[in-house]
């Protein structure tokens, strides 16, 4: 800790923890490209949003970079084939998800031709209209490459409306054993800032703040280089502390701007992407070409081989492991796997699981690296209060989540929660307390689920009683018209009839 | 949430642990209370270590008849987290050194089942186990908690041997006269109460500069106050405590001490008498800062332990009692709730009401 952090740790300014990063070995060494293997497995559903919808049959030949599956909806993303081959399959896979459910995806078998379809190459990005920029992104499918993989053109174009000033290129990979941002700076800094660059152009902002921690030095320095002749890209070192890649924590370090609990990034002028997400843009620009590999850390104890390997989206972990060199001593003492980061990542139930375009590691850790152990009571020691990085009161939400006060959670900031995992990870007692954040935040959608279903069926049952109502009303004034009707007959008859009678009687008279 | 949830393996991240637990926070501030203790040890002989023994097996045997009566399935798991270890080393070094061994017992029965397994057990309890022990000890049995000794260190002649010192601790003997003292704070009231002033009363043996080298009558554990203060800047260093509530506690107490001292001399103690006698130092680093009963936020610490300072003065100056310390803490472990209702870390995004911080003109996406 430097004299800075000492500074900072009096003045109680020290959110976040600082991990073990265990990113090197891995990021020393140079980047593995993976042969294609023989088949994909490509998942609908690879980004935040609608899933995509296939456009392929079963048996129909593709090429390279050719689109399989449309984006539905708003907020979603287009899958591309990442090889030339046939589409054998379009059924039900093991979903990169702790809980092992199955997702529909398409499955794609090599021909080992790997051939590209033709692709629309543009040799000068800022003469083309920054719209146009989000468009050919979007029929990329690009997502952001940290993580999140939520869709980037979503994030251009809305930035383009509201106007940002800012674009904060998150290259801060904060999660502990996760490399390939570190690597792809390393080794891409040039197209990176040219991506960073078209980013701008099409987001319409006027400067880029890469914020990069300060573990990375070697990255920092390629990256000053690569971005000496432009002025807008600005490199940050920024301290290292998890979660400095979040988000609203990245913003606020790099620009003092804080984003409202109710608000978006928009709203205070800054857009946030990934460095990978830029060199994406780039590729999907420059050469037109879609996303469909992506760089994979492979890490933990039990790896043989730890490194960065550039992957096919669709290539299942299990092939990603063997070719990186395999578990070691096939796979004795592994205790838990993972895909992304340790901090935020998903546990998952076996390697059969494809890499999709959000997967940033694969993890394979020991018993020691878990540290499983059973929770012990909280002794109310206010670690987590002191990490979270939100300004939450974690200890407290938990024991009203176990009470099942969940309006008392919320009122406690329950929804400002970003799962980052700080609070759990300095627990004394290793209470898992992002677990009962997020089963909070489940039974209070599952509740805001069931409320909608109540209210619309109150609704309707409103309106059938108002239209029984109405109903009866109407056939009660159709009556009581009738019957003043029939009156009125009766008695313009009954007058008529007095009226002749007078006549007749006037006549006798 | 149903059982099932809590019981089951976590699914959610993280994956990773940075390795602290219940046993190794509870081990550090034992690590921390070492010096003081073998100091104590020296300078109280061997009385002084069979009681320290003894109210540690105590508040452990208790901790084990308590787990075992409500069926706890864990008990060596949670005997051993070091928590009722530490309960009970915290009582003895609030215990005049040569208490009577049932001194010890009745001590270790109130922290532990009163004082905490009563709500609900470790995390649970509203006021510090100790603080209530040593408390409900002073208020019950005045005398044996007021027999202060001279201290004899271990290497005098004088000093009562291993057998010696068995028998001292077994049989609660009235002590020879000559070992009889009274500690400063003590003296001082009563001397003030008969209307000798603070000039004459601390002439002589109670000179307030004994009280840098701990050689004189008092707790077991509050004579070396500085011993005690570099346990606490090693918690500190170690992160197991902050500073604010440390700090806040001395500073609530010196601060009313420095302003009555230069009003009065004669009538009011000066602010070293104050840090350094009594429980102040135990009291700042090691009770002040009990996790389970003291606020959770820096700025809650910080008013928790002024009220705590300031409190021990008031007590200290006009109360009954010549320390003040532990009902200091008990009163203010009872507004800590009310303490961390009122103030909160102010949430990113957010004003200090909770309200989201405005979104700015014209930017309405």
């Amino acid at each position: 800790m430097g004299f800075m952090n000492l500074f900072k740790h009096f003045l109680g300014d020290d959110w976040g923890v600082h991990p073990d990063d265990h990113k090197r070995p891995a990021a020393d060494k140079p980047v593995r490209i993976m042969p294609v293997p023989h088949k994909l497995y490509l998942p609908l559903q690879q980004h935040l949003g609608g899933p995509a919808r296939p456009t392929v049959l079963v048996g129909q030949k593709v090429k390279k970079g050719e689109l399989i599956a449309e984006a539905q909806g708003m907020v979603s993303a287009p899958i591309h084939a990442p090889t030339s081959g046939t589409i054998t399959a379009v059924t039900e896979i093991t979903a990169p998800h702790p809980s092992g459910l199955t997702l529909p995806a398409i499955i794609l078998e090599a021909d080992g031709a790997d051939e590209w379809c033709e692709l629309q190459c543009c040799d000068d990005p800022f003469a083309l209209p920054a719209v146009e920029i989000g468009k050919r992104v979007a029929a990329a499918g690009v997502v952001g490459l940290g993580g999140a993989a939520f869709p980037s053109a979503v994030k251009l174009t809305g930035a383009l409306r509201a106007e940002v000033s800012t674009l904060v290129m998150n290259g801060g990979e904060c999660e502990p054993y996760l490399s390939c941002d570190d690597r792809l700076m390393r080794d891409a800094a040039a197209d990176i800032v040219d991506g960073i660059r078209i980013m701008l152009h099409a987001t319409g902002a006027q400067v880029a703040l890469v914020g990069i921690e300060d573990n990375k030095p070697e990255a920092i320095v390629a990256m000053q280089a690569a971005a000496a002749g432009f002025d807008a890209v600005q490199i940050r070192p920024v301290p290292a502390r998890y979660p400095m890649g979040s988000e609203k924590q990245l913003i606020q370090v790099l620009t003092g701007r804080e984003v409202p609990a109710d608000g978006r990034a928009f709203d205070i002028g800054v857009v946030v992407h990934n460095v990978g997400t830029a060199l994406a843009v780039r590729a999907a620009i420059r050469d037109g070409r879609p996303l469909i590999s992506r760089l994979v850390t492979v890490n933990g104890n039990c790896m043989a081989n730890p490194g960065n390997i550039e992957v096919r989206v669709g290539t299942l972990a299990e092939e990603v492991i063997s070719f990186s060199g395999g578990l070691k001593g096939d796979g004795i003492g592994l205790a838990r796997r993972v895909m992304g980061g340790p901090m935020m990542g998903m546990q998952i139930p076996h390697w059969r699981v494809p890499v999709v375009k959000g997967t940033s590691g694969i993890l394979a850790f020991d018993t020691a690296e878990v540290a499983e152990q059973e929770p012990d009571p909280c002794i109310r020691c206010g670690s987590c209060v002191k990490a979270c990085p939100m300004g939450l009161l974690p200890l407290e939400m938990s024991s009203r989540i176990r009470n099942e006060a969940y309006s008392e959670a919320i009122d406690l900031g329950l929804k400002d929660c970003i799962a980052c995992g700080c609070c759990a990870y300095v627990c004394p007692s290793k209470i898992p307390l992002v677990q009962y954040f997020v089963h909070a935040k489940g039974e209070l959608a599952a509740q805001d689920r069931a409320k909608l279903r109540t209210d619309a069926t109150k609704k309707l049952a409103l309106q059938r009683q108002d239209r029984l109502e109405r109903e009866a009303r109407e056939k009660a004034e159709a009556n009581a018209k009738r019957k003043a009707e029939r009156e009125a007959a009766a008695a313009a008859k009954a007058a008529a009839e007095a009226a002749a009678k007078v006549e007749t009687q006037g006549e006798s008279a | 949430m149903n059982s099932a949830t809590l019981t089951a393996q976590p699914v959610a991240s993280p994956h990773a642990h940075g390795g602290n637990s219940v046993t190794r926070t509870m081990f550090r501030v034992q690590m921390a209370l070492v010096p003081a203790t073998l100091y104590g040890f020296w300078l109280f002989g061997w009385p002084s270590f069979f009681l320290w023994l003894l109210t540690i097996l105590s508040c452990l045997g208790f901790e084990a008849l308590s787990l075992k009566m409500m069926g706890v399935t864990r008990i060596k798991r949670t005997l051993f987290d070091g928590s009722a270890l530490l309960t009970g080393w915290l009582l003895a070094m609030t215990l005049p050194p040569w208490a009577p061994w049932w001194v010890a017992v009745v001590g270790g029965f109130i922290a532990i089942v009163i004082g905490k397994q009563v709500f609900g057990g470790v995390g649970q309890n509203v006021f510090n186990p100790a603080m209530v022990a040593r408390v409900a000890l002073l208020v019950s049995f005045p005398v044996p908690l007021t027999m202060w000794v001279s201290p004899l260190p271990l290497t005098s002649v004088a000093a009562p041997d291993f057998i010696d010192g068995l028998r001292i601790f077994l049989t609660s003997l009235p002590q020879p006269d000559a070992m009889a003292s009274a500690s400063l704070l003590g003296h001082t009231k009563t001397e003030l109460s008969r209307g000798i002033d603070l000039f004459h009363s601390l002439a002589g043996e109670h000179a307030p500069a004994l009280s840098w080298i701990g050689a004189r009558s008092g707790s077991f554990g509050e004579s070396a106050s500085l011993l005690i203060l570099a346990g606490g800047i090693y918690l500190i260093g170690v992160g197991i405590i902050t500073w604010h509530a440390p700090l806040a506690v001395l500073a609530g107490l010196a601060i009313p001490a420095a302003i009555g001292h230069a009003v009065d001399p004669a009538h009011y103690l000066s602010v070293s008498a104050h840090l350094l006698s009594g429980a102040a130092m135990l009291g700042a680093f090691f009770i002040a800062t009990d996790y389970v009963t003291s606020p959770n936020t820096a700025a809650g610490q910080i008013v928790f332990g002024l009220g705590i300072g300031f409190m021990t003065w008031v007590i200290r100056t006009w109360g009954g009692y010549p320390e003040g310390m532990a009902f200091a803490v008990l009163l203010m472990n009872a507004l800590t709730p009310v303490i961390d209702r009122f103030i909160k870390p102010r949430i990113l995004g957010r004003d200090r009401k909770g309200k989201p911080l405005d979104i700015p003109e014209g930017k309405e996406a």
